[in-house]
């Protein structure tokens, strides 16, 4: 009994490491890659209609909520407290800058666009498509990986930037239809404050995120096995595994720029 | 040429080719046949550097794939194949002639105003008409097979593998295929490995027909000569008879069945 749980963990543990040197082999070859062959642009600019343009609704609409939810409990806490409504201006745009807009747009993308990624290529892997690319002279690499990444890397930040515009934007609708906060009031508490290094702490995460989707998704989605539960299961990891990564790596990200004055 | 000596490849827990040694000569056609599962389209991705075997070599015309390592290296020496998948593995995204078109961009030179008109010859030569535009989607299970065979010779390959061209097709259209595929060989004049398990398509096209069992060629000769074997595996198989030599289980949980 001890032995097969032995060799369970072992065989678990075993496939772990395995799928970690896969997922490095990938990241090698997309960079020598995109460095050595010519990019399909074709491909990510399909690819950015798909990421980008598709998801605009549902990222802007997200933030635009969250804006007015910060907006409502930031001016309940105030009113609390100082008997006013005092810095809502300050407290939407910051959290949505730093943090909400780049973070609540990374996990709405990841559901949406690494969701299809993932489920797409896993299909064409159980439908022996990518073996179908390799026999027809390029690679999944070449041909579905890199234009996925490099479309994530420019729409990701957009969306983001437009998400946090959004969300300042419902934080100025509760403001001033809930709160009776002026339009000026409002403005002034953000841009008195805010500076180009706070919005760059939040938009360059995003390049991070980007990267942390796309890369999981393809990855999930190319070494997909087993048919239609197989994709299934490939889809259901790469958004768990994409959402949970960039929830960590939001931390280690957050402390790197910090410590490099980006705050 | 293309020559296979001594080719090993074992999944997980299971080894499928046992030391595989097999030649097939220019302008020729060999069928591959055996019973499913016995490697004959691992053989085949063997041969074009989808799968890597365990020990062996397999040499094309003086290459020998196993020993590539380097990714440009496997993409030049897969330059001289066109390969038709089992399930045809014509690209959902794309319109059929964009399909059938899609190698030129990688394997030549031919500028892309060229793809269209190209696409059409291709479709003609496999008996298709004014499907360009279509979708994967809509076309029947027999297109399907034709367009991916389109596809696999839009590039003059000097060498093509079909791997089960006419599974899940019906009678006709399985008939139909292996007259394509023979009008397509005397055309092309390309050298050829058919997998298949259909004994009426393997006779109809092969020049040569080489039987797989137990991850070894236990035959390799003529059509005729195959079709009176008196080697027990090969005639139960060609006859398609449950009893005989070749133990397969008709249930799990059951005995074997045969002798």
């Amino acid at each position: 009994m001890k032995v097969v749980l032995l060799e369970d963990i072992g065989q678990e543990a075993t496939a772990a490491f395995e799928s970690m040197g896969r997922f490095t082999f990938l990241v090698r070859s997309t960079l020598v890659w995109a460095l050595r062959a010519p990019i399909e642009w074709r491909q990510v600019l399909i690819q950015m209609q798909r990421i980008g343009v598709e998801s605009l609704p549902v990222t802007t609409m997200t933030t635009f909520f969250t804006g007015m939810v910060l907006a409502l409990q930031s001016g309940a806490s105030s009113k609390h407290f100082f008997n006013e409504p005092l810095f809502v201006g300050t407290v939407v745009s910051f959290a949505m800058v730093m943090e909400l807009g780049p973070v609540m747009t990374a996990l709405v993308v990841s559901g949406r666009a690494g969701a299809a990624i993932a489920a797409e290529l896993g299909t064409m892997k159980v439908t022996e498509q990518i073996d179908a690319l390799y026999t027809l002279g390029t690679d999944p690499i070449r041909y579905l990986v890199i234009p996925r990444v490099l479309a994530f890397l420019l729409v990701l930040p957009l969306l983001t930037v437009l998400s946090d515009f959004s969300g300042v934007i419902g934080g100025w609708v509760v403001s001033s239809m809930k709160l009776d906060i002026p339009a000026g009031v409002y403005a002034a508490d953000i841009f008195d404050n805010m500076e180009i290094r706070h919005f760059m702490h939040g938009f360059l995460k995003t390049f991070v995120f980007a990267g942390i989707i796309s890369f999981v998704s393809c990855f999930k989605g190319i070494t997909t096995t087993g048919g239609a539960e197989g994709v299934g299961k490939s889809t259901t990891a790469a958004v768990v595994l994409s959402m949970v990564a960039v929830l960590i790596m939001d931390y280690f990200v957050t402390a790197i720029l910090a410590a490099v004055g980006i705050t | 040429m293309i020559e296979a000596v001594g080719v090993k490849k074992s999944y997980p827990g299971r080894p499928v080719l046992r030391g595989v040694d097999l030649t097939v000569r220019d302008g020729e056609t060999l069928a591959v046949i055996g019973g499913s599962g016995c490697g004959k389209s691992t053989l085949l991705k063997c041969v074009i550097g989808l799968v890597r075997p365990d020990a062996g070599a397999i040499t094309v015309d003086g290459t020998d794939i196993t020993r590539l390592t380097r990714e440009v290296e496997v993409a030049q020496y897969r330059r001289r194949f066109g390969y038709l998948f089992q399930e045809a593995a014509l690209f959902d995204s794309l319109s059929v002639w964009e399909n059938v078109t899609f190698g030129l961009r990688y394997l030549t030179n031919i500028p892309p105003a060229r793809y269209r008109a190209i696409a059409r010859d291709k479709l003609a030569l496999v008996g298709l008409k004014d499907v360009e535009d279509m979708r994967p989607a809509e076309l029947s299970g027999g297109m399907k097979k034709r367009v991916a065979l389109a596809r696999a010779i839009a590039a003059e390959p000097m060498y093509i593998l079909y791997d089960e061209p006419t599974t899940g097709l019906d009678p006709i259209m399985s008939d139909i295929i292996s007259d394509l595929i023979l009008d397509l060989q005397k055309a092309l004049k390309t050298t050829a490995i058919v997998v298949t398990h259909d004994m009426k398509s393997a006779y109809k096209v092969a020049s040569r027909i080489a039987m797989i069992h137990d991850g070894r060629v236990l035959a390799a000769d003529r059509p005729e000569a195959i079709r009176a074997s008196q080697d027990p595996y090969v005639r139960q198989f060609v006859e398609g008879l449950s009893r005989g030599p070749i133990q397969m289980k008709l249930k799990e949980f059951e005995p074997e069945v045969g002798r």
